[in-house]
């Protein structure tokens, strides 16, 4: 029986919620990551809260960036490994509805927790409350971008043994912009300026990636699936 | 009409042309980068506030230069190669992007040192600066994505790939580099502006880039014959060549 792509889209999305909801362990693996990177800032530079409001969108854009990085790199392996990713490119639905479904399921798990739990690491930096919102919508329009980003990466390293340090060899200088202008949204607003600009242009990147990446990526399944 | 671009896939054809071009390419990288190099560092008069430091530019201009120019040749030949399957693309791709992070290292290198007299540092968070690092960990990327592979036909598809990704996202590493910079510090702390620049100057500088791209070309012939023949190694015509 066929379905049509949205309906596979709703599918594979379900099924890869359900399949990290399992293993919450993974699920909460790079939320630590992202706590356990933030707080070496303060030991390692110092924990006068003043000096470290001045770091603070730079180690919170850093560490989001990082712990991305450290789940994209499952995003396709665990499916390609036992032949999952074969079927579901046999299944007659353009990669790019898997490519879709399989970020947006990676963004909600990774990106959006991470987002949530932003604020925390934020009071802990000394980041004012009143940039909060800023600062959790423009990490909320950096972890979609990055997960389209690294969703290319995944796409071309999946059939590599020892893929993961290429995969960030090849995302994070595609990924440098994302980080002036997240970094820059949430210094603006902690410096009480207006943030628009930065977001404004985090925003044409997401929707860029949002809509040429799943065609970039699929390109890399098809040439790691051959 | 499209014989030439389809006599461009064929690999002899592309060997032989590539070993006829090759002298040509050199004696013309001899000829401009000899004129510049004489005029540029003898005859061109010294910068009226840089004094003799200026000179180096006629090492670092080009190499930029030739770093964007490079990418972007691997980029379309990988692109070309993807979407024809023209497989003589993978082989320019593959002979291109060595060269091309050896002129971004170029860059960068003789940057530095020209920053030391004008900046009083090795290292300024120059936005041009910055942009050709990031440049120089894209060409890192397709190098080492295209080894990754144990499966060389893989590499080479994966690598155009990344590559053509890259040539999208380079203008807004620039651009986004650039504003980044102008937020934090105020001012260009170099600035050569082109039509200001007087024409004894401006000779030796445009000799020079045409005798580097000429140098690139050369240099591009020769790796592009030896791509060709390891990955022909197999087939009739490179036993004949090889033996004959």
């Amino acid at each position: 029986m066929k379905v049509g792509p949205f309906r596979a889209m709703r599918l594979i999305l379900r099924r890869e919620l359900s399949l990290s909801f399992r293993r919450p362990d993974q699920l909460l693996q790079p939320l630590m990551f992202f706590l356990i990177v933030t707080t070496l800032f303060p030991l390692a530079l110092s924990p006068e809260l003043s000096l470290l409001r001045d770091m603070a969108p730079g180690v919170l854009w850093v560490a989001a960036l990082l712990s991305s990085l450290l789940s994209i790199d499952s995003l396709f392996k665990g499916d390609a490994d036992d032949g999952t990713l074969e079927q579901l490119a046999l299944s007659g639905h353009s990669l790019s509805v898997i490519v879709i479904a399989k970020t947006i399921a990676h963004w909600l798990v990774s990106g959006a927790a991470l987002v949530a739990m932003s604020p925390l690491v934020a009071t802990a930096l000394g980041i004012p409350a009143g940039a909060f919102a800023t600062m959790m919508f423009s990490l909320a329009l950096g972890t979609l971008t990055l997960s389209w980003l690294g969703a290319i990466g995944a796409g071309l390293t999946v059939g590599l043994r020892r893929g993961s340090v290429l995969l960030s060899l090849i995302v994070l200088p595609l990924a440098m912009p994302l980080l002036i202008f997240g970094a820059s949204a949430t210094d603006r607003a902690i410096g009480g300026q207006s943030p628009a600009g930065a977001l404004y242009f985090l925003a044409a990147l997401c929707v860029f990636t949002s809509t040429l990446a799943p065609l970039a990526a699929s390109v890399a399944l098809r040439i790691t699936l051959e | 009409m499209w014989t030439w671009f389809y006599r461009l896939a064929s690999p002899p054809y592309v060997y032989r042309t590539a070993a006829a071009l090759t002298p040509w390419f050199f004696a013309g990288a001899a000829l401009m980068i000899g004129y510049g190099l004489v005029d540029g560092l003898a005859f061109a008069p010294p910068d009226y506030q840089q004094g003799d430091a200026f000179r180096i530019i006629y090492v670092h201009a080009p190499s930029a230069w030739l770093s964007l120019f490079a990418y972007t040749l691997m980029a379309v030949a990988g692109a070309i190669a993807l979407i024809w399957r023209i497989k003589v693309g993978y082989a320019v791709a593959a002979a291109a992007a060595p060269i091309g992070a050896s002129f971004t290292l170029a860059a960068l290198v003789t940057g530095s040192l020209w920053g030391r007299p004008m900046w009083g540092t090795y290292w300024a968070w120059d936005p041009r600066l910055t942009s050709e690092l990031i440049l120089l960990f894209l060409y890192f990327g397709v190098i080492s994505l295209r080894q990754a592979f144990e499966d060389p036909a893989r590499g080479d598809r994966a690598a155009a790939l990344l590559g053509v990704v890259g040539v999208v996202n380079v203008p807004i590493v620039h651009f986004s580099v650039t504003w980044w910079n102008s937020l934090h510090q105020g001012g260009t702390v170099m600035r050569l502006g082109k039509p200001e620049m007087p024409g004894s100057m401006l000779w030796p500088l445009l000799a020079m880039l045409a005798g580097f791209m000429f140098f690139f070309g050369a240099v591009l012939c020769m790796r592009v014959r030896g791509e060709v023949l390891s990955r022909e190694r197999q087939s009739a015509w490179v036993r004949e060549a090889v033996i004959s």
